[in-house]
């Protein structure tokens, strides 16, 4: 340890700092949170809130005051206390591999006995169910963005294709939803291909709005095909699954069986609650285990050094629109069995459920995550999901701290919660890569 | 005949409307190459702040309706500019140069966070403001349709006219134009030769929020009605005006500004309201497929 002789820290600079922030704050709250628009019997009116504009600005000041004291001292540190750089990364990067290797197995086995758990009511069964949703759906976006680096800002769209699928089906053709399933993903998957097909040679963010306008169309026509999908009013009365043809019901007609009376077990509702649990968790489990095959696949390989490449892979010969193609589509397709679970958890599905919002929620999964990090997929599924879900009952602030917690991650970790990436293809005899600590000591 | 005069009237004053805010937008995607999504609520917070102002001095009471609207457009237009600032300052700024989605989430997260920190502090109704420039001119009569020019549609026309002639000025002409050329070109050129970049591009953030200010303003005038809702449709429809026209190019933000609400107005008055939004996304992916830049965009010249 040297002895850097300590700075002083800089108050005048801080408070400077906290007075200028206070004073932009006061600028930008004064007239939205200083006052309120109110309808008076003549026309609007306006009510003020001094208190709250008051709170607001010292609080930003106050915060502001606080990072720059703790950035002040940070910077005071003696540089032997910073620790380099090299060898911090490098150690960060095996600590995430380590932690990937032996949280994955912990956490399938938890996923799997969760239903089973003392402290595992309704209320905690559902919420497991909709995170689930969610990584299924972040896993099967992953494939898009993070393997075949294609922007998409519709992605819901396949999600509402899967869901309007199995709904219609059963509610017109009385198709079971074991039936439906595939032709569900088979659908949101036609439809990715119809979209992908006139779009896939628009480079990045043409791409993304283009993909962002088809997610609305889809919206729009299902709000509005009154005929065919009900229009705003959804489809309801979607029959809920069933266990192999043993249905989760109290009563059941004369000479069949339920799924309680058939195991000789007392009816409950949280049978078909668990039994809901399990189908997301399979589905999801299928989708990361096809991503982590498929990845090995000529296939994958394709869709990644297209992502890193375009000109160069196609020069070695991969066609690039039916390489996007593919990864587009089979993208859809996980959204489309996603999207039919949805229909028939919910019993109901109407366009409300397909805005783009949950585009957006899906592609933060993904990029919070790390991009291609499934593991990563899951944290931020549980975190974003599941946290604001926690925080239900303060229903107003629930999205204001979603959007400012989108923010947070970003600028705190921006690369993503878990950005290490497995390579794909490793040499046998690739000689060992020189140990970050040695990179520390040469730059040293 | 008189049908189609009076949908072309609309359809531009609509467009001047998208115009304003998709310069936003093709300015931030020009220097920074992100997709701004928070400048669509930048624009609906600027709408709200120009209904509070115009309130306020209507409580004050006994000012010239003219000087009032100049007040609340210069105060909408600071306080706007303020925000559209500590958006940069707070959620790009940190990002610079980390990968490429990694600004577009934090937009995202920005745009979900204003739309609610609006609604939770304003409230989610619909407020009407009752018209305060009224008046028109008739241009065409005939026995049962008359074509009508409001002094509204004049204003918003005329204000859009005149702030691009400024804004165009300030691009070609001034400091700050040329540094801002120059770092859309190459940014890291341009710190070495003694560009303050970040401050350029905090500078763009600010132009691009007094534009958005200005249209939110006149949306307000002109609709009468606002909730924190319009800044997400709107802001849509601005940055497909964007990518019409060739995303990073000036006039053709405006220009794709135009197209989009002619088409919309023009599907609206001829056929179904509902689809409205179908056809101007149509038309994108139409126009996109025979030139993928845009209508006016460079195109992208790939070096290996």
């Amino acid at each position: 340890m040297q002895n850097t002789p300590q700075r002083a820290v800089n108050w005048s600079r801080i408070v400077k700092e906290s007075l200028v922030a206070g004073l932009i704050a006061l600028v930008l709250f004064f007239e939205l949170v200083g006052v309120r628009v109110v309808d008076n019997p003549g026309g609007l009116g306006l009510r003020s809130r001094w208190l709250w504009l008051l709170i607001a600005v010292v609080a930003t000041a106050v915060g502001r005051l606080l990072l720059a004291w703790r950035r002040e001292i940070l910077n005071n540190r003696p540089v032997a206390d910073l620790g380099l750089t090299a060898s911090d990364s490098g150690k960060s990067d095996s600590r995430i591999q380590i932690f990937t290797r032996y949280v994955a197995p912990l956490l399938i086995a938890f996923a799997l006995t969760l239903p089973m758990m003392p402290f595992a009511n309704r209320y905690i069964v559902d919420i497991a169910t909709l995170v689930l949703t969610y990584v299924m759906l972040g896993w099967g976006l992953n494939i898009v963005v993070g393997l075949a680096g294609l922007l998409d800002l519709g992605y819901v769209a396949f999600y509402a294709v899967g869901a309007y699928s199995y709904a219609l089906l059963s509610t017109q053709l009385g198709w079971s939803f074991w039936v439906s399933l595939p032709l569900a993903g088979l659908l949101a998957a036609s439809f990715g291909i119809l979209l992908g097909f006139p779009v896939l040679r628009l480079r990045g963010d043409y791409l993304a709005i283009v993909t962002l306008g088809f997610g609305e169309i889809v919206r729009i026509i299902l709000l509005n095909w009154y005929t065919f999908t009900n229009g705003p009013d959804g489809i309801s009365g979607i029959p809920r699954p069933s266990f192999f043809g043993l249905p989760f019901k109290r009563h059941v007609p004369e000479g069949t069986d339920s799924f309680s009376s058939f195991f000789g077990l007392d009816y409950s509702s949280m049978h078909r609650i668990i039994f809901l649990y399990y189908l997301i968790l399979l589905l999801a489990l299928l989708t990361n285990f096809f991503t982590l095959r498929i990845r090995r696949l000529p296939i994958g390989r394709a869709w990644e050094a297209l992502r890193e490449d375009e000109i160069a892979s196609r020069s070695l010969g991969i066609n690039p629109t039916n390489t996007k193609l593919s990864g587009f589509a089979i993208g859809a397709m996980f959204a489309g069995f996603a999207g039919s679970f949805f229909a028939t958890r919910q019993g109901f599905v109407s366009p409300e459920s397909f805005t783009f919002i949950e585009s957006a929620v899906i592609l933060s999964i993904v990029v919070l995550g790390g991009m291609g990090s499934q593991i990563g997929v899951v944290l931020a599924a549980v975190l974003l999901i599941g946290g604001t879900e926690m925080f239900r009952s303060l229903a107003d602030f629930r999205m204001l701290a979603f959007g400012a917690l989108m923010v947070a991650i970003m600028v705190w970790k921006p690369r993503g919660l878990l950005s290490n990436r497995e390579p794909t293809v490793r040499l046998a005899d690739h000689p060992e890569e020189p140990s970050p600590d040695l990179v520390a000591e040469q730059k040293s | 005949m008189e049908y189609f005069v009076q949908q072309l009237i609309n359809g531009v004053t609509l467009g001047s409307i998208y115009g304003l805010i998709a310069i936003g937008y093709t300015m931030v995607y020009g220097i920074i190459g992100m997709i701004n999504f928070a400048h669509g609520d930048i624009f609906m917070v600027g709408s709200f702040i120009a209904l509070m102002t115009f309130i306020a001095l209507g409580i004050l009471g006994g000012i010239w309706l003219p000087l009032a609207l100049l007040v609340t457009l210069l105060v909408t237009m600071v306080i706007t500019a303020a925000y559209g600032w500590t958006v940069e300052r707070l959620a790009y700024r940190p990002l610079r140069g980390s990968f490429r989605l990694a600004p577009l989430i934090s937009a995202i997260g920005m745009s979900i966070f204003l739309q609610n920190y609006v609604q939770l502090l304003q409230g989610a109704r619909v407020r009407p403001l009752q018209p305060v420039i009224e008046g028109h001119f008739i241009l065409m009569k005939s026995a049962h349709f008359s074509v009508v020019l409001s002094y509204m549609q004049i204003t918003i026309v005329l204000v859009t006219v005149i702030l691009m002639a400024i804004f165009a000025t300030l691009i070609s002409k001034t400091a700050l134009g040329r540094a801002q050329r120059a770092c859309e070109q190459d940014s890291l050129m341009a710190s070495l030769l003694g560009i303050n970049v970040d401050r350029t591009i905090s500078l763009t953030f600010i132009i691009g929020s007094l534009l958005a200010a200005v249209a939110g303003m006149l949306f307000l005038l002109y609709y009468g009605v606002i909730d924190f809702y319009i800044g997400f449709l709107a802001g849509m429809k601005a940055f497909t005006a964007a990518v019409l026209g060739g995303i990073g190019s000036l006039p053709g933000a405006m220009l794709g500004g135009l197209i989009i609400g002619l088409i919309e107005t023009f599907w609206s008055a001829y056929f179904t309201i509902e689809y409205k939004d179908v056809a101007a996304f149509s038309v994108l992916v139409l126009v996109l497929i025979f030139f993928p830049t845009g209508l006016l965009g460079q195109p992208e010249v790939e070096k290996v």
